[in-house]
């Protein structure tokens, strides 16, 4: 077994795109669930919306910028449209609305009928130009370094420049959610999470701040779209329900309603994924083919996840004494 | 548990102090109303009329006319299933109701939102307390003050903007709550506090909205008794400080101790209305409403001795015959 392969591989995948990109996610559905307390099954709705107006406007010749802002106001529009409906009711219909929601985003955009805009089942790719706004304003000269143990190439997809502008992205969700958690406006969401009639009770108004919620995390879902998709291609079914409860892994892991949470759960979820899946490939066992080990790491990853809930339900960085506040 | 001793002196003992002329001069004005359900008063602040809310077909509240007068203590009681409660959620906006209009300080309020009746200045308070647990005791009152800059999404990420007001909320936080007896509980999470101490956080909390009308769902219900004084002495507090209280509450003795005027309710609708030492000896509320031995402490040892029982028992089956 080559363990500095492995412990290599391991370690990239801490800081790779995608890994931000799942932070990101997390950093918009903590402030849906764990400030808020709304339950968002539709976070990978959010992402793909992101990905396909980012893409879409880019291959359209957008500039960068212009393409996020898009994929910003994509992911405001969806969530006004998912939270008219449902902010007035209890907690559980957004659950029931946006897990639809999503399922139709993603089915609607893989649809042949637009193939012409979104690529359809086979999606977008780097050939189709949508990279090229993003790659072009890579400060760094072409070709690839190694940094230390790793190699990856400067500008180009899979690159250093994403990596770098992913994680400066995922700094500014942390330090936007630790600046509103110490707000009145997040002690306002705060008490919402417990108790939204007591809020209204003292002349807020509940609806407003769920929605002022739901559409920033939304925002944060759209980013992680744009930086997941960057180092691969859009692809529809990339993002599905499998996407959404990994993210809510990743919160629940991290610990929900802290600011490093998401980082710290989206950080460990991969690496932990990757550890397993390469010591079961490299270990040539003669019982499991290398597709059934990656269903075997995911196993592992939902036991681990399980016993997390059981034994720290409050996640690896939660106050232990909020959680233990019995609540009806 | 520095809350649970009484803090204030009792109310008995207001009477012979500073309460006696607030609550005097309230009976003095309330004293030319008429004893009948929907009696105008000299000076209301809530004007009810016809207001009706269905559920399935029964009227849960049907009000042909109501008024509150302005700061005293009124008392809405009436036995379980009379409306009480939805009458509450009716005029405070957590309820829409069929028909019916209601104007709160001269301006008409019905259909407002609940967020609105609260930024009116009528705060509530709920039968069962809504205490943020997980949100800490004096987090808890900063949330109650409103006008708050800090609390636009925006805003919210400057603080310079918002720290000034921020420290004027707090000392204001400190102080409400060095008058509810919280103030060694400041930074512990409201979850952890007792019954009695959530309904004190609750009243605090209402107070830090600057209201002019505080409305008390059952503010006596799962309280410890050493409480209940100081519970009792902060209400009429209240009254003293100006502000107008309507409560909900099945305790009797309460009832007669702090409030102005009672209202009583039965189906839904107002039977009867009259000063607190009148009422009870209505023979109507007496009877339907309160049972004939509302009087009784049923803690009282004295009613299992045998005669008090076998009294009781031979009145239940005079009743019975009679019905």
């Amino acid at each position: 077994m080559d363990w500095t392969r492995i412990l290599t591989n391991v370690a990239g995948e801490a800081f790779a795109p995608a890994t931000a990109a799942y932070a990101l996610a997390a950093i918009g559905l903590n402030i849906h669930f764990g400030m808020t307390g709304l339950l968002n099954f539709g976070q990978a709705g959010f992402m793909l919306l992101g990905a396909y107006a980012y893409a879409i406007t880019a291959i359209a010749g957008w500039p960068f910028f212009a393409s996020v802002i898009a994929a910003m106001v994509a992911a405001v529009l969806f969530g006004i449209l998912l939270g008219i409906p449902t902010l007035k009711l209890r907690g559980d219909y957004l659950s029931i609305v946006t897990i639809a929601a999503a399922e139709i985003v993603r089915i609607i955009s893989r649809s042949t009928s637009l193939t012409s805009l979104t690529g359809g089942n086979s999606g977008l790719s780097g050939g189709d130009g949508y990279k090229e706004s993003f790659e072009s304003l890579c400060p760094f000269p072409d070709g690839s370094t190694t940094l230390w143990l790793w190699t990856y190439p400067n500008c180009t997809s899979n690159s250093w420049w994403l990596r770098l502008v992913a994680w400066v992205a995922v700094a500014i969700g942390c330090l936007l959610v630790w600046r509103w958690m110490r707000s009145p406006w997040g002690r306002v969401l705060k008490g919402i999470r417990e108790d939204e009639d007591a809020v209204r009770a003292l002349g807020k108004n509940v609806y407003g701040y769920k929605m002022q919620a739901l559409v920033l995390g939304g925002i944060g879902g759209a980013i992680a779209g744009i930086f997941y998709t960057l180092p691969t291609s859009v692809q529809a079914d990339a993002m599905g329900r499998t996407t959404t409860f990994n993210i809510w892994t990743i919160l629940l892991l991290g610990g929900a309603a802290t600011v490093f949470g998401p980082v710290l759960g989206s950080v460990l979820l991969w690496t932990v994924f990757m550890l397993v899946k390469s010591i079961l490939r490299d270990a040539e066992l003669s019982f499991i083919t290398s597709t059934q080990s990656e269903a075997f790491s995911w196993m592992l990853v939902g036991l681990t996840l399980m016993l997390l809930v059981i034994f720290r339900p409050q996640g690896v960085l939660g106050d232990k004494k909020e959680l233990a506040i019995d609540v009806r | 548990m520095s809350a649970e001793t009484p803090p204030t002196p009792a109310p008995d003992a207001r009477v012979g102090g500073a309460g006696v002329v607030p609550r005097e001069r309230i009976a003095k004005d309330l004293a030319a109303v008429p004893r009948v359900p929907g009696a105008p008063k000299p000076d209301p602040i809530i004007v009810a009329d016809g207001v009706r809310r269905s559920f399935g077909g029964i009227n849960a509240v049907d009000v042909e006319h109501l008024e509150v007068q302005r700061g005293a203590i009124t008392a809405l009681i009436g036995p379980n299933g009379a409306g009480k409660t939805t009458l509450f959620n009716l005029l405070t906006g957590f309820d829409k109701a069929d028909v019916g209009e209601w104007s709160f300080e001269g301006r008409p309020v019905h259909g407002r939102t609940a967020a609105r009746m609260a930024s009116a200045g009528m705060v509530r308070t709920f039968q069962l307390t809504k205490a943020l647990s997980r949100m800490t005791v004096i987090d808890n009152m900063r949330l109650g003050a409103t006008g708050q800059r800090g609390e636009n999404l925006l805003a919210s990420l400057l603080p310079s903007v918002w720290r000034s007001q921020e420290a004027a909320i707090t000392a204001r936080a400190y102080e409400l709550l060095e008058r509810f007896k919280l103030d060694t509980k400041a930074d512990d999470f409201a979850g952890s506090l007792s019954g009695g101490q959530r309904k004190l956080l609750e009243m605090a909390r209402a107070l830090m909205t600057h209201p002019t009308m505080v409305m008390l769902d059952e503010p006596m219900a799962g309280v410890n008794p050493a409480l209940t004084q100081s519970l009792l002495g902060h209400i009429t507090g209240l009254r003293d400080e100006g502000m107008t209280v309507l409560f909900v509450e099945h305790d009797m003795h309460m009832v007669r101790h702090i409030s102005d005027w009672v209202v009583v309710m039965a189906e839904g609708r107002i039977v009867a209305e009259g000063p607190p030492e009148t009422i009870m000896q209505d023979q109507a509320v007496v009877d339907a409403y309160l049972g004939a031995h509302h009087d009784t402490d049923l803690g009282d040892d004295r009613l299992l001795e045998d005669d008090v029982v076998e009294q009781y028992e031979a009145e239940a089956e005079a009743e019975e015959a009679t019905q």
